[in-house]
């Protein structure tokens, strides 16, 4: 698998490269962003013009510079939560689905109730319980991805464990957490490219949505969702801008993440939708 | 003894991206009623899409780009969609090889017949009628009209599939390889009914088949196909008796027989690329007998005897 | 099996799978450090004998196992607690006032997505262009991504501010005389025979349903067109056509099979309509419980929040066994 055979596929190469535009917002934010993205630089609700790119909000605050800024909220809270459903998703549903039985039994229902669950509802419900913030908002996105790794590790651990070599290594007497590893964790690392892909587009998603009803930051702090929510009642009296631009970044970025996904899928051979 | 099918001079091609495959090459033959015409040949020799030619059902990218299919005297190739439609099924039928998946596995046994019957132009009351009759023709009982293709066995589908196709007296039934799917006593079973069916109402069939002992054993009169051409023709005892081509002897030679002592003998080397053909005779580099005017000249279906065709140039 | 042992089964299982949302959710509302009260009303000051009055109006000062259990029971007698904010307000009238309208939604959203999504499918299997097909197939990709507040908001600049065709919020205009039945306007309004009613109630409902409607329409795209192709080249309607049977019929049929992951589809993702059907309303000051959950989000109103998730469990349970009866009787081998 070479990184030049991966990067002349369309889906990734287009994918990668919105992302990446993303990244470097957040990254080089100070940079990037002309203004402030908290104090006032201009007059309020003024459209894209040559000073604003994309126009001031109500307070003044350059549009543009809290996009920049925002990224930076965004992709730290989908980069958290991803990570810590991953992780524990995955080794979840690795050790569940290798010792099997009741264990197994168990874990999958509650897996599956949560997974049945609209993830936006309950995303909410653990935000407001756990209070309003980045962190916690991470972890709430993180609960309701958990199934999610679960379910695919788990699925994959049961398909390699009918296996014949799996077999063979136990007879050898390797211990049960190196067949893990060595054995199992290459052959999945293939399908977890894909899936954490399509999380993340869907996490951008569930944040921006969190945010939309104020659960992720507080004022003054930038992100788009949450700039869509305070810009609502501005929008429908004609300051179309304050929803245009956080409303593409939002799409765009889970689009990017969604290309990357479907390009990864094909190289791998893998169908997972 | 009337003739309801004359095919004259058929070529079907495939254009395909890799090129253009040559799936049926010139063929000719007519068809009496009552008579049983076996197209015998391996994969590959173009009899499946013989079979789809006599009902203009070739699948794309396959065309048919020259001749004649006269079917009670109509050139079904000039047809319209709309009258195509109208003769498939009533004029000309085919059963299929597949039965597992050649009937709606959602709709009922019954709702499939009966359409099939109304879009024919029979009302509803005989449709019912009619499909009771034949569903009984072949030897199952009424039950299966109420039933859902995946509770009948493959038997019983083929069975079904054949009711449907001699329910509208058709003049021609194609059937393309129709026991292959199925194990060895239900071969037998549904060859019986075929016979059966010939017998009493007859229908002139046409029997797509790899296997020439079940063509020498059932069908009147036999042709034999190799890479879309016609290699030899001519009824089943006459073909028995005296086998011309070394293809149709090959094939002979490969059946097992039951006190044999020794293998039978296989036919060496593999099927022609229809994209690229060799040059002169088709079967000429299988061919033990191959000579030289084999490699540069074609060989002329050429009657040998009274009804008995052979392409070969060593024939007599 | 037979349909009926497995509809019981099916609907049985509902029970554990509530629970566990129901214990979650729970738990996490409960670890909270500080008073729930407190948190609610926002702020400190409020004298002891008050804060213990409220909290034993509200059951707060029992043992948790205590209210875990009493909770449910009330739960299932249809007593979903009373409203830690609106004093004394019983949740459950709040909910089954504005359960109807999202139903509404919800049902005219799915209307409109099977719409454009068959439509669109159809359109891409049947067409002789390889463009139009990946088109629709990019299409179907593309509006499932699009944030609904962004789709919602825009479609209300156009249409309600600038082309002032449509309504931007709420359910039916005041002036229009209408008397609600089941809560669901555009039935009520053909029960009624009220044309203008039902006219107008339809004008409220197309800019929300339709954004829900149409992000909603993008897997539906893809899975008709990847089933309507794979159906129309299979051996069956080959077997079909040989029979002499008109391509319309053969369509009508064809049909039937892509129903089937069309319907497995809706039954997997009503849990995404649920969570889309909470934004569009928030969007759009549709009175339903998404608005009902996001106000009393804003208030911190844990007990009504708490019901509201144990609804939704029900709910997301309840339709996923209808979808799999509608399977079960769509295809026959299913049952057997």
């Amino acid at each position: 698998m070479s990184f030049a055979l991966i990067l002349k596929n369309p889906y990734i190469a287009s994918g990668l490269a919105i992302v990446l535009i993303f990244v470097a917002f957040a990254l080089f934010a100070d940079v990037i962003a002309p203004y402030s993205p908290i104090d006032a630089a201009g007059p309020p609700l003024q459209p894209p013009n040559k000073l604003f790119v994309m126009g001031t909000d109500n307070l003044g605050r350059d549009m543009f510079s809290r996009i920049v800024y925002g990224s930076r909220i965004v992709l730290m809270i989908v980069a958290m939560s991803i990570s810590l459903s991953g992780f524990i998703g995955s080794i979840l549903g690795l050790v569940s689905g290798y010792i099997g039985g009741v264990l197994d039994k168990v874990l999958s229902f509650v897996m599956d109730s949560i997974y049945a669950f609209p993830s936006l509802i309950l995303a909410i419900a653990l935000s407001v319980a756990l209070g309003p913030s980045p962190v916690n908002a991470a972890i709430a996105i993180a609960v309701v991805y958990v199934p999610t790794y679960f379910r695919m590790l788990r699925g994959h651990v049961i398909s390699i464990k009918n296996e014949g070599y799996i077999e063979m290594a136990k007879a050898l007497g390797l211990p049960t957490t190196r067949i893990i590893l060595r054995h199992i964790l290459p052959h999945v690392l293939k399908t977890l490219m894909i899936v954490f892909s399509m999380n993340s587009a869907d996490a951008i998603l569930t944040e921006a949505g969190l945010s939309f009803i104020g659960l992720t930051v507080q004022p003054p702090t930038p992100d788009w969702g949450f700039d869509l929510y305070k810009g609502r009642g501005f929008v429908l009296a004609g300051a179309w801008w304050l929803m245009a631009f956080p409303g593409l970044c939002i799409t765009l970025l889970a689009f990017g993440f969604a290309l990357i996904s479907e390009g990864v899928s094909r190289i791998v051979g893998v169908r997972l939708r | 003894m009337s003739t309801v099918l004359i095919v004259k001079d058929l070529w079907v091609k495939y254009f395909t991206s890799s090129g253009v495959i040559n799936a049926v090459s010139g063929v000719s033959f007519s068809l009496s009623r009552g008579e049983m015409l076996a197209v015998v040949g391996e994969s590959g020799s173009g009899k499946s899409t013989l079979g789809y030619a006599l009902l203009n059902m070739v699948p794309k990218p396959g065309r048919i780009v020259k001749g004649e299919i006269l079917l009670d005297g109509v050139n079904i190739l000039k047809l319209s969609e709309e009258e195509l439609r109208k003769i498939r099924g009533s004029k000309i039928s085919i059963v299929f090889q597949d039965p597992f998946t050649t009937l709606d596995p959602l709709r009922k046994i019954r709702d499939q017949f009966m359409e099939f019957l109304m879009e024919h132009g029979i009302d509803k009351n005989n449709a019912l009628k009619i499909a009771r009759e034949y569903i009984e023709a072949v030897g199952l009982t009424e039950r299966v009209l109420d039933s859902y293709p995946h509770q009948l066995s493959g038997g019983q589908k083929q069975r079904v599939s054949i009711a449907m196709a001699i329910s509208l007296n058709p003049s021609v039934v194609v059937a393309d390889e129709p026991t292959t799917a199925l194990d060895v006593v239900v071969q037998k079973q549904i060859m019986d009914l075929i016979s059966d069916i010939k017998r009493r109402y007859s229908s002139s069939f046409i029997l797509i088949t790899h296997d020439l002992a079940l063509a020498l054993e059932r069908a009147d009169s036999v042709m034999v196909m190799y890479g879309g051409y016609v290699m030899e023709m001519a009824n089943k005892n006459e073909l028995a008796k005296n086998m011309a081509h070394p293809y149709t002897k090959a094939l002979f030679e490969s059946l097992p027989r039951i006190k044999q002592r020794t293998l039978p003998k296989y036919l060496t080397g593999y099927p022609p690329d229809l994209r690229n053909p060799p040059p002169g005779c088709i079967f000429h580099p299988r061919c033990p007998f191959a000579s030289e005017k084999c490699r540069i000249m074609k060989p002329e279906l050429v009657e040998i005897s009274k009804g008995h065709f052979v392409a070969c140039h060593f024939a007599r | 099996m037979g349909l009926l042992r497995y509809v019981a089964i099916r609907a049985a299982l509902i029970i554990p799978s509530v629970l566990i949302l129901y214990t979650l959710v729970f738990i996490v509302l409960r670890i909270l450090p500080g008073n729930p009260v407190i948190a609610a009303l926002g702020t400190k000051n409020i004298p002891e004998e008050q804060l213990n009055a409220i909290m034993s109006e509200l059951g707060l000062n029992k043992p948790l196992y205590v209210q875990y259990f009493e909770y449910l029971i009330n739960f299932a007698k249809g007593d979903m607690g009373k409203s830690m904010i609106v004093r004394g307000r019983p949740i459950a009238s709040d909910i089954a006032d504005k359960l109807p309208a999202t139903l509404e939604l919800t049902i005219w959203s799915i209307l409109i997505s099977l719409a454009i999504g068959l439509g669109l499918g159809y359109l891409g299997a049947q067409s002789r262009s390889k463009y139009i097909n990946a088109f629709v197939r990019l299409l179907g990709s593309a509006v499932f991504i699009i944030f609904i507040p962004a789709l919602g908001l825009s479609l209300q600049l156009v249409f309600s501010k600038y082309l002032r065709l449509l309504p931007s919020s709420g359910r039916i205009s005041d002036i229009v005389n209408f008397k609600p039945i089941t809560g669901i306007y555009t039935l009520d309004a053909l029960i009624q025979l009220n044309i203008n009613a039902f006219i107008d109630a339809l004008q409220h409902l197309l800019l929300p349903a339709f954004t829900l409607g149409l992000v909603l329409s993008g897997p539906y795209m893809r899975l008709t067109l990847n089933n309507l192709e794979a159906i129309l080249e299979s051996k069956m309607v080959e077997a079909y056509r040989a029979r002499g049977i008109s391509e319309a019929k053969i369509l009508k049929h064809a049909f039937k099979h892509v129903l089937i992951p069309v319907v497995t589809y809706t039954g997997l993702q009503f849990a995404l309509l649920m969570g889309g059907a909470v934004l569009t309303e928030t969007t759009f000051n549709w009175p339903g419980i998404g608005t009902y959950l996001v106000d009393k989000v804003m208030y911190r109103d844990y007990t009504a929040i708490q019901a509201v998730v144990v609804l939704f469990a029900i709910i997301v349970g309840v339709i996923s066994l209808i979808v799999d009866i509608i399977y079960a009787v769509i295809d026959p081998r299913v049952r057997y």
